[in-house]
């Protein structure tokens, strides 16, 4: 009865019941856990991954409605923390308490690729307002997407 | 400090210098390594380690601490390791609050540091045959007049072999090479990939998951639980009941144990249980609202000068009444904590915890073992606030696993996290004071009734204790008569330490209230505050233990705060159409922060702020980006409060749940935040919470000066 994924470019042959939010089949059975856990409703985007390339927030989604597709989760994201946005993140000093991040990396990075070359501050507030973080770090957040707009 | 407290050595073939560092409270006797206290290890692989005895819950005490330390070594930054501690009672005191882990381990560290280097100079001119006092150390290379070099690395056991005569000089102020220096914190590379290891990320062979359904009144017992449609979920092992204990953890709860957290969900989610909820279940915002209104006048003072009563023949007297809700911490990683209790009755807990030695502690009295049989990892925390301060989801793991025989995970969702917090105080408060023909304040009576802290943790207490009234009954301002009175409010609602705890509320109520009576006065808010402070004051205060006598309140530094943020901020210069600026300033966990806020107003009168200047003076500033992500946090926070959270009782229950009903800032919202350090050479002080009392008067006071309005209760609109 199981449910086959892609996740990070692998094949996953998920055990968990059909109707387990996908981030509990990332973080429980897959052991990738840095796709976190938040609000469970989709309101607070800490489950970022992306699915079949769209920024979806696992929290939300069964594993069974996205059989068969590319899951890409933090993890996946670049060998070492080399992506542009990770490297930015790191530039800007961007995390506080840094539970949220993967998250909003994870946004970003979605914005990034569908989205060439220069932004404006319109499109980063259209692709993370859902993507909230207590500590603050707006502002840094706001900075080093355009650093990473400016080299990816 | 003497240095037998201090400085305590250890020599372990492998280890390289090993040197720790303790506390006048907590001295040990120098001697074995497992004597040792909070320490550091110079290995001979040229790698400095310490071991961080705090817990980093953003706040980054994980790039500071080991910077203080390093600085004094004249280590190489890149060599440069730490260590999280786990609860052990050498490391001191281990609890993480208040803003104090720099404070409090700023002298510690720095003498162990520069004791540690003085050991490897002298066990480097030893070995290159040259005078101690003609060696020079940089980027953990000490080198000799002539040329010759030796690493640190290469004469650590050496070095753990020397005696010290006396403790080592630390270095002054201008010899600061690190501290000063914005440094990126150590765990950026382990956060952007995901690596980080919260309290959430733990996974040990065999444990098992649990989701609890916990008592929807506070105080409410278990009648009847029907498990069967619980035990009947795929996955599902077992259901358990959790007593409370006290006020560490006030709730009683039903729990499902899984083999997995969505199991454990599902399975809570199927359980049927009868509470007998108990005397809190008639508590409601009304009622709570009314009980303040009766109690308010009838307070007991907490200080006294002069006498107020002549506020009633004054002049011109101006009165206002301001209110503020309970508030929910809702740091982003949901509560959680593993815990394994073994047969023999030790056991080891794995969370993110501001206070290790507080699980410990009610753990053990849970198992009938001593603290130190109790294991404490201290795992990154997913935001504290405060929240982490209190054991309670610990202590559920531990009730589960002592019960189920295995290692148990217990996860909190959104809503337990919200609708189960020891929540930021509700208050209120009444203020008459009294001005002269000139304008000048000359009498303040400020009672304030509030469901506190103190009074929850111990109820029946009649004395109004002074903390619960910081920021009031010793505010800075000279104003000859002067009284503040504190009235205990009954309630069942948990309540606990919030980002900057009673400063949240009356850093709020005290700039509102000078922002009101310069206006009445006549007169400039910020030049209102300069004429009431008094000039060259420095705060007497007695007690060796008494942190107030260690970092005195001094008048001048806040006075230096408000010039600066007046000069900064474009204060009194024209605006854009239709803007307004706001001013507050407070002092609080020893530092000093002003703010001036520039808001303009929607078409419904809901503020817009559009940026917010800050000056801090935290003492020496040991990392300048560190500080400037604290006040902008620490902004942050309380604009989210001010603007729209609110927690609320209705029928003894909590009527917000997620971020749906108690709405988090996000980006869109975020104001441009710029922050002044003020330069020092005091001892250094916290920054994770003085940046948030000044916030929402700045914001409101500029409100009022669009629209003539004054926001006297919060959440705003």
């Amino acid at each position: 009865m199981s449910t086959k994924l892609i996740v990070n470019g692998k094949p996953a042959a998920i055990e968990s019941e059909p109707d387990t939010p996908l981030l509990w089949v990332l973080r429980d059975e897959l052991g990738l856990t840095g796709t976190k856990f938040g609000c469970g409703m989709g309101l607070c985007g800490a489950c970022t991954v992306h699915v079949d390339g769209e920024p979806t927030r696992s929290c939300s989604v069964d594993v069974s409605s996205v059989a068969n597709k590319k899951v890409l989760t933090i993890e996946g994201l670049s060998l070492n923390g080399t992506h542009p946005l990770q490297k930015a993140w790191a530039a800007e000093n961007v995390p506080q308490c840094g539970y949220c991040q993967a998250g909003q990396i994870m946004s970003a990075a979605a914005l990034l690729a569908r989205k060439k070359g220069k932004l404006t501050d319109a499109d980063i507030e259209d692709a993370m307002s859902g993507n909230l973080c207590r500590c603050g770090t707006y502002q840094r957040i706001r900075k080093a997407i355009h650093r990473a707009a400016g080299e990816a | 400090m003497n240095r037998r407290e201090f400085l305590q050595v250890s020599s372990a073939a492998s280890a390289g210098l090993i040197v720790g560092l303790s506390f006048p409270a907590h001295a040990h006797s120098a001697g074995a390594l497992s004597d040792l206290g909070a320490f550091i290890q110079i290995a001979k692989d040229n790698t400095v380690t310490l071991w961080v005895s705090k817990s980093d819950m953003g706040q980054d005490v994980r790039t500071t601490l080991p910077m203080i330390l390093a600085e004094e070594l004249d280590a190489d930054w890149a060599n440069v390791r730490i260590q999280q501690a786990h609860f052990d009672p050498k490391f001191g005191r281990q609890g993480t609050g208040g803003s104090s882990s720099i404070r409090t381990l700023w002298t510690p560290l720095r003498q162990a540091g520069a004791n540690a280097r003085a050991m490897l100079v002298s066990a480097a001119a030893a070995k290159l045959g040259v005078d101690a006092a003609t060696l020079t150390v940089e980027r953990g290379v000490i080198s000799a007049a002539n040329g010759a070099k030796v690493t640190f690395g290469e004469v650590a056991e050496e070095a753990s072999r020397i005696k010290l005569a006396a403790d080592a000089k630390p270095k002054e102020p201008s010899q600061f090479k690190l501290i000063g220096k914005a440094t990126k914190r150590l765990d950026n590379g382990d956060i952007v990939t995901g690596k980080a290891g919260y309290g959430i990320d733990v996974k040990v062979p065999g444990m098992l998951y649990a989701s609890v359904a916990r008592a929807p009144v506070f105080g409410a017992k278990v009648k009847r639980v029907d498990a069967a449609k619980a035990k009947a979920v795929s996955g599902v092992k077992d259901v358990v009941q959790i007593a409370a204990k006290g006020t560490d953890l006030p709730w009683n709860g039903v729990a499902v144990v899984a083999t997995s957290t969505w199991a454990a969900m599902k399975g809570r989610e199927a359980l049927a249980i009868e509470w007998e909820e108990g005397e809190h279940a008639s508590e409601s915002e009304e009622a709570l609202r009314k009980q303040f209104a009766e109690i308010v006048d009838h307070g007991k003072p907490v200080t006294t000068r002069g006498d107020v009563s002549v506020i009633a023949n004054a002049t011109k007297k101006v009165e206002a009444q301001y209110d503020v809700p309970f508030l929910a911490h809702a740091a982003m990683e949901p509560l959680n904590a593993v815990a394994h209790v073994k047969s023999d009755g030790t056991a080891v807990v794995w969370t993110g915890t501001q206070f290790p030695d507080w699980i410990a502690r009610s753990s053990a009295e849970l198992l009938g073992t001593k603290p130190e049989q109790v294991q404490v990892h201290v795992t990154m925390l997913g935001g504290g606030f405060g929240r982490r301060a209190n054991p309670d989801f610990a202590l559920e793991a531990v009730q589960l696993s002592k019960a189920v025989g295995a290692p148990v995970k217990v996860q909190w969702t959104r809503e337990d996290d919200m609708q189960h917090d020891f929540y930021r105080p509700a208050s209120l408060h009444r203020i008459s004071a009294a001005l002269d023909d000139e304008g000048n304040v000359t009498a303040w009576h400020h009672r304030i009734a509030a469901a506190s802290i103190d009074a929850y943790l111990e109820p029946g207490t009649q004395t109004p204790h002074e903390s619960e009234t910081p920021g009031v009954h010793d505010m800075p301002y000279d104003v000859p008569n002067f009284r503040t009175d504190f009235a205990a409010a009954s309630s069942g609602v948990p309540r606990g330490w919030w980002r900057s705890v009673e400063h949240s509320i009356n850093g709020f109520v005290m700039n509102s209230f000078l922002d009101e009576l310069a206006h009445a006065g006549g007169k400039d808010p910020i030049a209102l505050r300069l004429e009431l402070l008094p000039k060259g004051f420095v705060q007497k205060a007695e007690g060796e233990r008494n942190p107030a006598r260690l970092w005195p309140f001094k008048s001048d530094r806040l006075r230096a705060v408000i010039e600066l943020a007046r000069d900064r901020s474009g204060w009194g210069k024209p605006l854009a159409a239709g803007r307004a600026l706001g001013f507050a300033a407070h002092h609080s966990f020893f530092s000093y922060a002003a703010q001036v806020a520039e808001v303009s107003l929607d078409a419904s009168g809901h503020p817009k702020v559009h940026k917010i200047v800050c000056v801090i003076d935290c003492g020496v500033p040991i990392n300048p980006d560190g500080i400037r992500a604290q006040i902008e946090g620490g902004i942050v926070y309380g604009l989210a409060a001010g603007l729209g959270q609110k927690i609320t009782m209705e029928a003894g229950r909590v009527q917000q749940s997620n971020f749906h009903d108690f709405p988090l800032l996000a980006l869109p919202d975020m104001p441009q935040i710029e922050v002044h350090i003020v330069p020092s050479a005091e001892a250094p002080t916290g920054t994770g919470e003085p940046g948030l009392p000044p916030t929402m008067a700045a914001v409101t006071n500029a409100m009022f000066r669009l629209n003539g309005k004054r926001v006297r209760s919060l959440p705003v609109g």
